[in-house]
């Protein structure tokens, strides 16, 4: 098992996920994550310093749209997909006991 | 210039404001339902607005032209830029995650100089989506403690907003107050936002510390939901002297997130500080780099307006009046400084323009409906002396009122004739008469006592004599 990454740290993450992890998968995902970072560390050894850093696959840049308005879905429609709605609005269980 | 400097028990006090601004665009950032304000709840909303699966995000052009407005009008360098994703959850923001800009922003490393000369300076201001609007049911007042359940509008969920991160070179309330305020008048002037505190389209969030003068930076605390530029100057006050108080206790500051209670002026915790590691940042996989050309940045610069400090600077030398005083500050912020220099265009005297602008025009805007060359007329009237500046109020009063019209007539027709000079010397003599003691302390030098002698004689002419005529043959007899 890689030591790049300990339990702690995934309960830590899966609680900035809301992810309700029991024990038996953090033991899994410790070890999968830690095998990912393996791999990058793989990566990190390797002398790139010749390599232009690439911060999106895509040969492409400056995807724009003009300022134009369109028509937008409709709201009766939205709301009767969502668990709960009031007031034309989406109704949610309270924050602060909702935030981790 | 001197810096305004607030300490208290051996610290001062260290600030950085990070200042939200929504962009006076017509759609969203990343999608093409409207950005309008006070719509009725959830009717701008698309699948990128809601999150939904597949949806993708189209960056709006537009906004990026209003971000490098921001950027250059504060004197930062525009570069290249990526988006990324700041995850979080709240049910404000349905995918999860905010788009913005962490590692290349759209602008870096300006400045803001400050009407009494100190300057700011500004580490960054970036582009990022705003999140939808929660109101709170249950608990007291709407806030978030103790509500039963909350109720999400998400028409405010990626309408395109700019970031403006100041560096922590703010040293008192007054200079956070006054950072505000030119910051507020520069969006409006390049007309990027409509920046009302009140709406919040312009938020402000402090960062303070404090320290022993030449220590190292203390631990700060964030404090939100301050709403008006008031409380920018309070909650920062607040905030400092609790942190003095716990230091002086032996207390250490916990970096906290703290909410500003307009009610009772204090600060309250609302969390512990996040570190960035906690939002889990990635490069946005649905957008690609934004890479303004050099001509695109060239036109965005030559298509900024002059800016209020140079507006500031050009109407003072006009008029000769301080750069920071009130009458040049106030004209400037309603947009009325083109409309002195009509008057001044026009044949009037800026001078005296400016002072009915700073009083009698303050509800009119910035573009008054009076001609220019009506109030240049009156101004020619008070500089020749045929009206003293008590009777140009009146007759100022009255040209508003009709929207224009000839000042001379409209005096002629209230009976304000200048008196002739020989008749002030008459009633100065009589007031040097009913007054002895007042002349002879004014002829000691003591120059309080000439008010005394200019309230006889403005009494005595039931205020038709010209205080500043009075004032010189006053001088001239001692």
């Amino acid at each position: 098992m890689s030591d790049r990454l300990t339990n702690d740290a995934v309960v830590k993450v899966a609680r900035l996920a809301r992810l309700d992890l029991t024990p038996d998968e953090i033991e899994r995902a410790t070890e999968k994550l830690g095998d990912m970072l393996d791999h990058f560390a793989d990566i990190d050894a390797l002398d790139l310093s010749a390599i232009e850093p690439m911060n999106q696959p895509l040969p492409i840049v400056n995807v724009m749209r003009d300022d134009v308005v369109e028509p937008c879905l409709d709201r009766d429609e939205v709301l009767a997909a969502a668990p709960q709605a009031e007031d034309g609005r989406f109704r949610v269980p309270p924050i602060i006991g909702f935030a981790g | 210039m001197s810096q305004p400097t607030w300490t208290q028990d051996g610290y001062e006090l260290v600030v950085g404001l990070e200042v939200h601004v929504e962009l006076a665009t017509k759609t969203k950032l990343f999608s093409a339902s409207p950005n309008r304000f006070g719509d009725e709840p959830n009717t701008n909303i698309d699948p990128v607005t809601l999150g939904l699966p597949g949806a993708l995000p189209v960056l709006n052009k537009y906004a990026v032209e209003l971000g490098m407005r921001i950027g250059l009008a504060l004197n930062c360098t525009v570069q290249p830029c990526t988006f990324a994703r700041k995850n979080y959850f709240y049910p404000d923001m349905p995918t999860s995650y905010q788009i913005s800009q962490y590692e290349d922003p759209l602008n870096i490393d300006g400045w803001l100089d400050l009407p009494d000369g100190s300057r700011v300076g500004i580490e960054r201001a970036h582009m990022e989506q705003d999140a939808g609007k929660s109101t709170h049911v249950g608990g007291g007042e709407g806030r978030v403690h103790g509500a039963e359940h909350s109720l999400i509008d998400l028409n405010r969920a990626g309408v395109p907003l700019v970031e403006i991160v100041s560096r922590p070179d703010i040293r008192s309330p007054e200079q956070a107050r006054s950072f505000v305020n030119e910051l507020r008048a520069i969006l409006l002037t390049i007309g990027a936002s409509d920046a009302k505190m009140e709406e919040g389209s312009m938020r402000v969030d402090a960062n303070v510390s404090v320290r022993r003068p030449g220590a190292e930076l203390g631990t700060r605390c964030e404090i939100k939901n301050v709403n008006s530029v008031r409380s920018v100057g309070r909650a920062i006050e607040y905030e400092a002297r609790r942190q003095i108080l716990m230091l002086d206790a032996g207390e250490s500051i916990r970096q906290q997130t703290r909410h500003w209670d307009e009610g009772d002026g204090r600060t309250h915790t609302l969390r512990d500080k996040e570190d960035a590691d906690d939002y889990r940042y990635f490069l946005e996989p649905d957008l690609v780099p934004v890479m303004p050309s050099a001509e695109w940045i060239d036109a965005v610069r030559a298509s900024l307006p002059m800016l209020p400090a140079a507006r500031r600077t050009r109407l003072a030398e006009a008029t000769g009046l301080a750069v920071d005083s009130e009458a040049i500050g106030s004209i400037v912020d309603r947009g009325q400084d083109d409309y002195a220099f009509a008057v001044h265009d026009a044949g009037g005297d800026i001078g005296r323009a400016v002072v009915h602008l700073k009083e009698a025009f303050a509800e009119l805007g910035a573009e008054p409906a009076l001609p220019a060359a009506d109030l240049a007329g009156l101004t020619r009237l008070e500089v020749e002396g045929k009206l003293t500046a008590t009777q140009a109020k009146t007759v100022v009063a009255e040209l508003i009122e009709q929207g224009g019209g000839d000042a001379a007539a409209i005096a002629a027709a209230k009976g304000f004739e200048a008196m002739d000079t020989s008749e002030l010397e008459t009633m100065v003599d009589e007031a040097i008469a009913a007054q002895p003691d007042a002349w002879e302390k004014f002829r000691a030098g003591e120059n309080k006592a000439m008010g005394a002698l200019v309230g006889h004689i403005m009494k005595a002419s039931r205020g038709q004599a010209d205080g500043k005529l009075v004032t010189r043959i006053l001088n001239a007899r001692k």
